[in-house]
């Protein structure tokens, strides 16, 4: 009973890939561990697509990646309306305000500057895609430094079948919104799963895992 | 089957416990209920607070009786649907809880609770 050589080098190649798959070229942490903030303040995002709700769309799915990262996120809803109090309602504004600034009144260690890139549907010829992307950017509110920057899309096209990210990003959605009724709102279900892909700890070149976390301190290294 | 030998057998195992490795998570960290439904719904301005207030309600019990905690944000959030309906006392309730809860919000709680002093903190007997 001699195991045919294929099989071998065809369990050899498989685990290549995978060790391909993990390896990416690292990110440089080396701001984010110095500062390792532990409260997150989302600003509303900036939006450069055409529909107006991809800004509180994005805006609603955002904490829950980060505070399942081990993040305090200060209560979305509350900060825009105090911003709101203050003359500021346009995203475009909010970002340009001093770090200084909103570190007095929000109290927190860093802020999350959103940008959404795509956010809707598109037909193409028999079949129709609804896609959203991001852009997002860590900031400490202490330094003004840049902590971490990166970008994540999703797709209403995906195979799911072959894409493992695909899966767990809706495996994430489907648990966080079991009472999602309206089914017409698929742009802001897509932004669920952009949300998850560009914020969770544990991704790729993604953010490190904050003080709540059990996983704390015990990520990005260069080798897990 | 028989035909693969051992290293066969351990070669795919080791696989697809890397694969496993690859694809752990923690279980989660809180009891999320339907809170970011409902700050979406908020956004979109459609929905009477007092229905968000029910939802959260109902999520808070749910949290409790699994032992489970509510996530950042949820409480304050709560707050605000009160303060929308005028009940401060509520508000500002729920406002100190988010504090208790999380030491990181103290900053903006205590900012919103100067704001909100609710009038009739002082009248209340106890």
């Amino acid at each position: 009973m001699r195991c045919p050589a294929s099989f071998e080098r065809l369990a050899a190649l498989l685990i290549l890939i995978w060790l391909g798959g993990c390896a990416h070229p690292a990110y440089d942490y080396s701001s984010f561990k110095e500062s390792r903030p532990a409260s997150i303040l989302v600003l509303p995002p900036l939006n450069s697509s055409p529909d107006v709700a991809a800004t509180y769309s994005l805006l609603s799915e955002a904490t829950f990646p980060l505070a399942e990262s081990g993040y305090y996120v200060l209560p979305v809803a509350l900060v825009d309306e105090t911003f709101r109090q203050n003359g500021l309602d346009s995203p475009a504004d909010i970002h340009q305000l001093p770090v200084e600034k909103l570190r007095q009144i929000f109290g927190a260690d860093a802020a999350l500057y959103i940008e959404v890139k795509e956010y809707g549907t598109r037909y193409v010829v028999v079949a129709s895609d609804t896609r959203v992307t991001a852009a997002a950017r860590l900031v400490d509110l202490r330094s003004g430094k840049t902590l971490w920057a990166g970008a994540a899309t999703a797709s209403s096209n995906e195979n799911n079948n072959s894409s493992g990210l695909g899966l767990a990003g809706l495996l994430i959605k489907a648990i966080v919104e079991q009472v999602v009724s309206n089914l017409a709102d698929k742009a802001h279900a897509v932004a669920g799963v952009t949300a998850n892909r560009l914020l969770a700890a544990g991704r790729p070149n993604g953010i490190l895992y904050g003080p709540r976390s059990p996983l704390y301190l015990k990520d990005g290294s260069p080798t897990p | 089957m028989s035909r693969w030998p051992g290293t066969i057998c351990a070669s795919a195992a080791l696989f697809l416990s890397l694969l496993a490795g690859c694809a752990h998570r923690p279980p989660p960290l809180y009891y999320w209920g339907s809170y970011q439904v409902q700050v979406y719904d908020y956004f979109k301005g459609e929905k009477d607070p007092q229905a968000g207030i029910q939802a959260l309600e109902a999520d808070r019990e749910r949290a409790r009786s699994r032992g489970s905690a509510l996530p950042p944000g949820f409480q304050a959030h709560l707050a605000v649907l009160y303060g929308k309906t005028g009940r401060l006392e509520l508000m500002a309730e729920n406002l100190a809880a988010e504090k208790r809860q999380f030491p990181e919000s103290s900053v903006f709680m205590d900012f919103l609770l100067r704001k909100f002093q609710p009038p009739i903190a002082d009248e209340a007997p106890q």
